[in-house]
């Protein structure tokens, strides 16, 4: 451990604003990435199941007007 | 001769094998990503020793170096697949090119933003048009570029074959931007900020740094996984495997519910 | 080459006919720089010292503007639809495109560059680099809004998007043009950067014609 405690570790040797504004502006980033493409990834499986559902109906419909 | 060794990859090309074999490593990739990041970082931060010149302030050379080195290395990976794309006609590697564009956008975000708070408490300021810094930037508007293209198209097959094509146009570029951009800083103003010595550097700091960098790279393979997959879907659609995959999920989830 | 030649011809005249696609460019040119010594301040010193890039950037902007509709009537009246089919004349084509855009652009701005040196307040030595860069540059300049604008044909946004692709490509040129004039002005060698402008339009001229193609049969494919 090169910090004798938790304050001079949180403190970085009179940095902490340089490098926990780095660490924190790239785990945001990065989590904000994920939880962005995460959820892209449901929606299009939502939409595409949405548009089944759909032609599925259209075409029970049109069975049964005929 | 080209054909034979890469003929193992041809089941790959399928997008119905890629989106599963996709699947498959995405957690593993992940768990791995999260674990060598956080023990780089942590390793970086708590117990490598303060560096003799800049103090503290150098261990944002654990987040700031990776991202830089990979906003690259994204770069050039997109650009080997929109060649593949384009030049064997394989669709799953043009949206590849889609999948990566954005990752690659965040980390070269991510390298300017620590490099800005790295140089404040050392050079005195967010910004100097410094060489590096500047090709930096030129590469966050080569992003950019692609993926506005890429979505500015009302058929996206079209979208994503024009965005691959200008992601080689960059590749081509890059170099003669990075030595223009370098020769230009020499020009107006001496090399008043030189890095500290890379060679120099201590194993207590050079080992963090080497799991960071992995860390970031296995970060840029999950999420790259996942966001392939979502393009797959995307282009998949109107295939009978993904109905069939996503009726027998949802099939599933009804299950759990009852 | 009969071909070509009968594609510069009909190049040439739809540009006799559509002045304001060559004239306005160049109009736009000249007004941007006007606008800077209305806001920067009138002094000659200093508008000496920030001349080279502000010609540039100028240039480089009215060439890029002047892209933007390049493709446009030709892609919605078939033209190049019918060029892609067939096959053979596509690369005459874009060179033909290429050619008449600089001829359209690049020419005219070398042809009022006394008039900035006079505006600018420039002297004899840098008029004469002024032109040289530009003889240099503007075709490059040409190649890459030619590209561009095939990138962008069939986009549903035009216009700042194409100038958010191409601009970045730019910057070496927009270093090494002015960089050129800068020396000059202060007495220093600029056969250096003027060599490097040329092996950028000889780069260029070899590898931008191929793309343009490859964009023209995407956007139609």
């Amino acid at each position: 451990m090169a910090f004798n405690s938790w304050t001079e570790f949180w403190a970085m040797g009179g940095y902490a604003l340089f490098v926990w504004l780095s660490f924190g502006t790239t785990y945001a980033l990065m989590l904000g990435l994920w939880w962005y493409s995460k959820r892209q990834h449901k929606q299009i499986q939502q939409q595409i199941c949405a548009k089944a559902a759909r032609e599925q109906r259209v075409r029970q419909h049109q069975e049964s007007e005929k | 001769m080209w054909g034979s060794m890469f003929r193992w990859l041809d089941p790959y090309a399928k997008p119905e094998t890629l989106y599963h074999l996709c699947g498959r490593l995405l957690p593993y990739l992940m768990v791995l990503a999260v674990f060598t990041l956080l023990l780089g970082n942590i390793w970086g931060l708590a117990f490598s020793p303060a560096d003799y010149q800049q103090g503290d302030s150098y261990r944002i050379i654990y987040i700031h170096v990776p991202s830089a080195i990979w906003s690259m290395g994204a770069y050039s990976s997109m650009a080997i697949a929109a060649f593949i794309g384009l030049v064997w006609q394989i669709r799953v590697a043009q949206w590849a090119v889609l999948a990566i564009a954005p990752i690659g956008a965040v980390y070269t975000a991510i390298a300017l933003f620590t490099g800005a708070a790295w140089g404040k408490p050392m050079w005195g300021t967010w910004w100097v048009w410094d060489a590096r810094l500047t090709s930096e930037l030129v590469l966050l508007f080569l992003y950019l570029g692609v993926i506005a293209l890429s979505g500015a198209f009302s058929e996206a097959a079209r979208g994503i074959k024009v965005a691959s094509l200008l992601a080689i146009v960059g590749v081509v570029n890059l170099p003669i931007i990075h030595f223009s951009v370098e020769w230009w800083n020499t020009l107006h103003q001496g090399a008043t900020i030189t890095k500290f010595a890379k060679p120099s550097i201590d194993p207590s700091m050079l080992w963090p740094l080497l799991i960071s960098i992995l860390g970031f790279a296995l970060l840029l393979a999950a999420l790259t996984c996942l966001r392939l997959r979502s393009q797959i879907l995307i282009f998949e659609q109107h295939r009978p495997w993904v109905r069939q995959l996503l009726d027998s999920k949802a099939d599933s989830t009804q299950k759990e519910q009852n | 080459m009969v071909m070509w030649r009968a594609l510069v011809q009909r190049e040439l005249q739809l540009l006799g006919r559509q002045k304001a696609d060559w004239l306005n460019p160049l109009v736009f040119f000249l007004l941007v720089l006007s606008l800077f010594p209305l806001g920067i301040g009138p002094e000659p010193g200093m508008l000496k010292q920030i001349a080279p890039g502000l010609v540039w950037i100028a240039a480089l902007l009215s060439v890029l503007l002047s892209a933007e509709r390049l493709f446009k009537d030709d892609y919605r009246f078939g033209v190049i639809e019918q060029l892609v089919a067939g096959r053979q004349g596509l690369f005459s084509y874009v060179t033909a495109k290429i050619c008449c855009h600089w001829l359209s652009t690049g020419v005219p701005l070398v042809l009022v560059s006394p008039l900035i040196a006079v505006l600018l307040g420039l002297d004899w030595q840098s008029w004469q680099v002024l032109v040289v860069t530009l003889l240099l540059g503007t075709p490059v300049l040409s190649l890459l809004s030619v590209l561009g604008a095939a990138l962008t044909m069939a986009a549903d946004k035009g216009g700042i998007l194409q100038a958010l692709i191409i601009l970045p490509l730019y910057i070496p040129l927009l270093i090494f043009a002015s960089g050129a004039m800068e020396a000059a002005a202060t007495a220093l060698p600029y056969t250096g950067q003027l060599a490097v402008l040329l092996a950028f339009l000889l780069f260029a001229l070899a590898l931008v014609p191929l793309a343009v193609r490859q964009a023209l049969r995407m956007n139609v494919g």
